[in-house]
């Protein structure tokens, strides 16, 4: 297959391009996001939510490209023989790049790792989402943004997902970037208009010595079999996931969250206690 | 040929020839969920692959 730009090796297609034009068309993606919905400014001081996977490592290699002034936040699940090994593409590329990083454990944070408290076979993925959540909104608070490596997979099954099982609270708060909130360090996805596979492909043309681990927990989630189905589709159908979220963003409705503060670790919520909390209070009875 | 599926830290010795298209049509894997290397470098589906290529499928699925 031929550029089709240039007529040189394509190395992905749809659209066929080669490394070059590529290059510039992923980079190019990214900063439109950015422009189109006012994600980021200069001045801004911005943490990258990171776990040393592809999408995030990605991201933050690219907002240093792009010359924001970025740093490093990860969290620590306590997944064994996974995140411990993501972790060390982080530090190894932290280290040579001099990008400030912070890591944050759940251990740290409720006294469980992730991997104690789920049954073989369980999906984890929920709990492990409030938690992440939690650290990094707690952990981000003098940073004007959280940028997070969300791309256009996890949007459009966060759309359908939402979508099947009538979540209309969270299915008003998707796209691009949070409202800005009180108690919350508003987060932002350069990447939600760009496909899994084109963040990988990216990666690996620039030799970026990141993980292509996949979480143990991935494939027994709800999210997986979204994935799977649409995926399918996507291959049947080019351009669904990019049109899901384009019509999803044409008719999001508004969002309207009453915040008030955790009467547990003032965080802001929804209720009495966030969910971070009761979580922990669940792991405490198990002890 | 060897292909190294690495979703699944599988190593095939298949004989095959044809377009990466259709070897992953062979061994059940959707394209949208992977990128193929061979010999280190990335290919598109519709290259052909040969007997002697050393072929790795990389799994662009991350996290839950």
């Amino acid at each position: 297959m031929k550029c089709e730009k240039c007529n040189a090796k394509a190395v992905i297609e749809m659209p066929a391009l080669c490394n070059k034009h590529f290059t510039s068309y992923f980079e190019g993606k990214a900063k439109k996001t950015i422009k189109e919905f006012g994600l980021l400014e200069k001045k801004d001081r911005v943490c990258v939510a990171t776990s040393g996977g592809k999408d995030s490592l990605t991201l933050l290699y690219l907002l240093k490209k792009f010359g924001y002034d970025a740093e490093a936040l990860a969290v620590d699940e306590g997944i064994l023989g996974y995140r411990d090994q993501t972790l060390e593409f982080l530090k190894d590329f932290c280290e040579k790049n001099k990008i400030p990083l912070r890591i944050f454990s759940y251990e740290e944070e409720t006294g469980k790792r992730l991997d104690s408290t789920v049954e073989p076979g369980k999906p984890a993925c929920s709990t492990c989402g409030t938690l992440r959540r939690h650290l990094l909104n707690k952990h981000s608070k003098g940073y004007d943004k959280i940028a997070t490596g969300h791309n256009l997979d996890d949007e459009s099954q966060a759309v359908l997902m939402n979508l099947f099982k009538a979540q209309k609270k969270l299915f008003s708060r998707q796209g691009p970037k949070t409202k800005k909130m009180r108690g919350f360090t508003q987060k932002i996805k350069p990447f939600y208009f760009l496909k899994e596979k084109e963040i990988m492909v990216y990666a690996y043309l620039k030799g970026l010595n990141v993980s292509f681990a996949e979480c143990p927990f991935a494939r027994l989630s709800y999210r997986s079999q979204v994935r799977e189905a649409l995926n399918e589709y996507e291959s049947r159908n080019p351009g669904t996931k990019e049109n899901i979220v384009r019509k999803y963003l044409s008719i999001r409705p508004a969002s309207h969250q009453d915040v008030r503060s955790c009467t547990g670790c003032g965080s802001p919520c929804s209720g009495d206690f966030c969910k971070a909390c009761r979580i922990k209070a669940g792991f405490a009875l198990e002890s | 040929m060897e292909v190294f599926i690495e979703k699944t830290g599988e190593r095939k010795q298949i004989s095959f020839n044809g377009t990466a298209k259709k070897l992953l049509e062979s061994i059940g894997v959707n394209y949208e969920e992977v990128i193929i290397t061979r010999n280190s470098e990335i290919i598109t589906l519709d290259e052909e692959v040969k007997e002697s290529d050393s072929i790795r499928v990389l799994s662009v699925v991350s996290g839950g």
